[in-house]
């Protein structure tokens, strides 16, 4: 039979069947989970091809699904990130034991996964004794990254350094860790030679020097490297010249001072890391070494100084060697100068983070305004991530900014003073966030703040169609906002509110909604207990959670977190938290 | 820019009771307030949604942070218990504007009050702390995460950034408060909101939270988890913030450069005093800066020369047994680094000086023990 005949009545009809091997061997190329969901929908054939070649398995929202669950759909799974609390745990709003523990994770795994290879943890809770499971249970285990996470302290990673013989990423980022000492990085055994990632940046406990050069010495793979700011320049000399195949570096305080020699030895140093692409550190505003770094800077593509607190002429000089930088993280100590500098030197400029160096003081003049952040938009025509702490904003500029660059994927702008309207108008910034859903047509992600009215989540609602997620913060009118929002909005899958004039008529519009979304999450709103029964009664399969708001008076306040989920209510759930 | 300091000065008396007439709400018979009660929080406790217990809460966080913020062990200017009422008034701030909505008429005067008691006896703190709660101050160490210091009564000492708020206490802890950092770390929030949405007040302890009063103010209350950033991020920045005075470049307004000098180095260096805002930080630089001369010196624990490199032998350069850290006064007095509050130590130190133990005796004299213990 002419094949091509048989093929086109194939298509016409049914799915071709490949063998399975075949299948497989096709499906195990595909890494992004949501190509593989889409996969899976395909046909049995495909869905169980699908599941038996997945090795990494993503899990967005720890409590959508049980480890049991996943165990029995992936049987070959290697590597899992999960995410654990709801985003708003980053900011206090979220009490302590609320749960999300990985425990019940790596009990499940240490039965069906025994050759887990990698885990990457994000707002879990994980205690020493998870740590030393994790170490002792998975022979083969080589990666671990936790960010956010809390519940563990420096004797956890001791068990990791001391038990997994073969690991080769060890990421510790910014996480509620008891640092207890740095001898964890001494536990490393003698003739260990695997690691890749080394990130210990956040942990504040001297580490042993002697420990940590032969570490970098032995291990030729290492090619991320972050260290803790109690390590000196001159030390940092010594692991540079070990370690000149480094990709990103982290470096220590940059504050001892140098004899002349050493200042060359180091700047020597830096010339010889000619793969550089990522660089931070946590630098003091008065540091006078950074132009040891300027030979390393050509190749940079990531710059983090969001804890260095560097003043405009210092970060002016850095970025005018930055000709390549795609992504910027700083602090708002360099102002709109810096950012003007910015502007002129780094043409792929595509991400910048400005966070705010003394956020809590409303009265200073300092930091960044709206002309920093129009300043880059017009010097740099790919940006699409932003993420822009500043006392002042207008609408116009926000209105030119999306202009100069409508290819914004992820805006997040905070107006740090809650309320707070154009201060050139007096007017709410609805136009200017109005604007940017109307010119961004690929934006997936918003952060709003200023003084807002129901009119912006009309602007939302009506046009921002990728949206995925939206963080809104006092703003709104009424519950017509938060009704706009799940009216319009197809893609929202996460939507987190707090302090918002949002009620039970807002929350139940959601109802046909809620299950294509991965969560909701609103505090001191004006949701009440009844709103949160009567939604909990029309979706069984939505997990309604509720606790007492404890900043609030009134007894009234509930804070509301919404998710779909197949593993039904928690059973872990602290007092305090309501399955309802 | 310094006024707790002056307010240690006159912070002795009992001005608070008689001088804030204005507050609301806040029980003036303070006979129930003993030395125990700002650290025994069952008493206050039970004075439900007062704001008496949620001060003490506030100040019970605030001033173990205080307590725990100087590591080198201070023999301690002032004894607690002396202030304890006068603290439970306390705003539990460092700064003057006050942090807590009820007590808006409690600018400076609590504040120093609070920085006394802080600056009191730190073992006696750390003992009475420790039977309180599970926390140790030696866990605290700089740039630390915070939350487990502020949350005596929740029971996860390490559940990390978790609790009401403790955070920006954790910050204004961190530094003393004539810094612009601790003042700009500490949250005042004008809420312009209805007065349904209450502001949310500092709570330190997650298990008797705060109850911001229907009649609070609205202007100058904080708001919990505002601005968005993470509580790591908050407390590094709290300590790159204080270096925000000299980030022209040149030595800010409060700059103060003073010499060091070190018995048997060939020549000195100058520090300034304003980068650093605790003793170990002092401490730890000055380690680091010194380590050079320090090979083959300590050779008489035994050690070799090139151990002095190590972190641990750094650490206890300083602290171990053959060098002290002294200073001389305004009086011309060479003096024992640690005595005193920061604050005083920075205005009243014109130079610095590593001595040798044994240089140093009549100083320090547990130093010189220790060095002839260990030889």
């Amino acid at each position: 039979m002419d094949p091509s005949k048989s093929r086109d009545s194939a298509e016409s009809t049914r799915v071709i069947q490949f063998p399975n091997d075949v299948l497989e061997r096709i499906l195990s190329l595909i890494d992004s989970h949501r190509d593989r969901s889409a996969v899976s929908l395909v046909s049995k054939a495909w869905y169980n091809a699908e599941r038996w070649t997945r090795r990494h398995v993503f899990i967005g929202n720890c409590y959508a699904v049980s480890p049991q669950i996943v165990a029995r759909r992936f049987p070959n799974i290697r590597s899992v990130t999960l995410k654990g609390k709801p985003r708003f745990s980053d900011f206090n709003l979220v009490p302590p034991n609320w749960g999300a523990e990985v425990h019940a994770w790596l009990a499940v795994f240490a039965d069906q996964y025994p050759l887990l290879e990698e885990l990457r943890l994000k707002r879990m809770t994980v205690t020493d004794e998870s740590l030393k499971f994790l170490a002792r249970k998975f022979q083969k285990f080589r990666a671990l990254s936790l960010l956010s996470c809390d519940g563990f302290s420096t004797n956890g990673l001791e068990a990791i350094a001391t038990d997994c013989r073969h690991l080769t990423e060890l990421d510790i980022q910014e996480n509620g860790i008891d640092d207890i000492s740095g001898n964890w990085l001494s536990c490393f055994p003698e003739n260990f030679t695997s690691l890749e990632v080394l990130n210990f940046a956040s942990l504040s406990s001297d580490v042993n020097f002697d420990a940590l050069e032969r570490l970098v010495s032995q291990c030729k793979s290492l090619k991320i490297l972050k260290v803790n700011k109690n390590i000196t320049l001159e030390q940092l000399q010594r692991l540079l010249v070990r370690a000149p195949q480094l990709t990103e570096l982290g470096t220590g305080s940059f504050l001892q001072e140098l004899t002349a020699h050493q200042y060359e030895e180091l700047e020597r140093a830096f010339i010889g890391c000619k793969n550089l692409h990522a660089l931070s550190g946590s630098w003091e505003a008065t540091t006078l070494y950074l132009p040891v770094l300027y030979p390393a800077c050509t190749n940079l593509t990531f710059l983090n100084l969001s804890y260095a607190a560097l003043p405009s002429e210092e970060l002016a000089k850095l970025v005018a060697h930055c000709p390549h930088l795609q992504r910027l993280w700083v602090l708002d100590t360099i102002e709109d100068v810096g950012l003007q500098a910015v502007a002129s030197n780094c043409p792929l400029l595509e991400e910048l983070r400005v966070f705010p160096a003394d956020p809590y003081d409303q009265d200073i003049n300092r930091g960044v305004t709206e002309s920093g952040f129009l300043a880059v938009s017009l010097g740099c025509r790919k940006l699409h991530y932003v993420l822009y702490f500043c006392r002042q904003m207008t609408n116009a500029a926000v209105a030119r900014i999306v202009q100069n660059c409508p290819g914004f994927t992820h805006f997040r702008l905070c107006i740090m003073k809650p309320g707070q309207p154009d201060y050139v108008t007096n007017e709410p910034m609805d136009e200017g966030f109005g604007a940017v859903v109307k010119t961004c047509t690929n934006l997936r992600r918003l952060g709003v703040s200023g003084l807002l009215t129901d009119l912006t989540f009309e602007y939302i609602g009506r046009y921002a169609k990728n949206l995925e997620t939206l963080s809104v913060a006092f703003a709104g009118g009424s519950d017509r906002g938060m009704q706009c929002i799940l009216d319009g909005c197809p893609k929202l899958r996460k939507l987190e509110i707090r302090d918002s004039p949002f009620g039970n008529g807002a929350l139940l519009s959601g109802l046909e909604k809620y299950e294509s979304m991965r969560s909701l999450w609103m505090s001191a709103c004006k949701v009440t207990l009844n709103g949160c029964k009567m939604l909990a009664r029309q979706r069984p399969r939505l997990n309604v959670e509720v606790m007492k708001d404890e900043d609030m008076d009134d007894g009234q306040s509930y804070k509301v977190y919404v998710y779909r989920t197949v593993a039904g209510p928690r059973t872990d759930a602290p007092s305090f938290v309501h399955t309802l | 820019m310094s006024p707790p300091l002056l307010g240690v000065e006159e912070g002795g008396g009992n001005t608070t009771l008689a001088t804030s007439p204005s507050i609301d709400g806040v029980p003036r018979d303070c006979s129930g307030l003993k030395e125990r009660n700002y650290l025994g929080l069952s008493d206050c406790s039970s004075v439900d949604s007062s704001a008496v217990s949620s001060l003490s809460d506030e100040n019970k966080s605030n001033l173990n942070l205080k307590a725990t913020e100087l590591r080198l062990g201070l023999p301690g200017s002032q004894s607690p218990e002396r202030e304890p009422k006068l603290c439970l008034l306390g705003s539990g701030k460092l700064d003057e504007k006050p942090l807590f909505p009820l007590l808006p008429s409690n600018d400076g005067i609590c504040s120093s009050l609070q920085k006394n008691i802080a600056s009191g006896n730190k073992r006696g703190f750390a003992d009475t702390i420790d039977g309180f709660s599970e926390l140790k101050s030696s866990k605290y160490t700089d740039g630390n995460w915070m939350f487990h210091v502020t949350g005596p009564a929740s029971e996860n000492v390490q559940s990390g950034g978790q609790g009401k708020f403790p955070a920006n206490a954790g910050m204004k802890a961190m530094l003393p408060s004539r810094n612009s950092g601790a003042q700009s770390a500490v949250p005042k929030e004008a809420l312009q909101k209805p007065a349904p949405e209450c502001p949310r007040a500092l709570n330190g302890t997650g298990v008797n939270q705060t109850r911001a009063s229907n009649n609070a103010p609205a202007a100058k209350a904080q708001v919990v988890g505002w601005p968005p950033i993470r509580s790591y991020r908050k407390n590094t920045l709290a300590t790159t913030s204080k270096d925000n005075d000299e980030v022209d470049g040149k030595p800010g307004p409060g700059a103060l450069y003073v010499k060091v000098s070190m018995d048997g180095a060939p020549y000195l260096r100058k520090v300034d005093l304003r980068n650093y805002s605790t003793y170990q930080e002092l401490s730890s630089s000055l380690e680091k800066m010194f380590s050079g001369f320090t090979i083959g010196q300590c050779g008489s624990n035994g050690t070799p020369g090139r151990e002095m490199l190590n972190e641990s032998k750094l650490r206890d350069f300083l602290h171990g047994s053959e060098y002290v850290l002294t200073y001389e006064d305004k009086d011309g007095d060479w003096m024992l680094v640690g005595d005193v509050p920061w604050e005083m130590f920075i205005d009243s130190c014109k130079r610095l000086k590593i001595m040798k133990g044994a240089d140093a005796i009549g100083l320090a004299p547990r130093a010189v023990e220790k060095s002839k213990a260990r030889n």
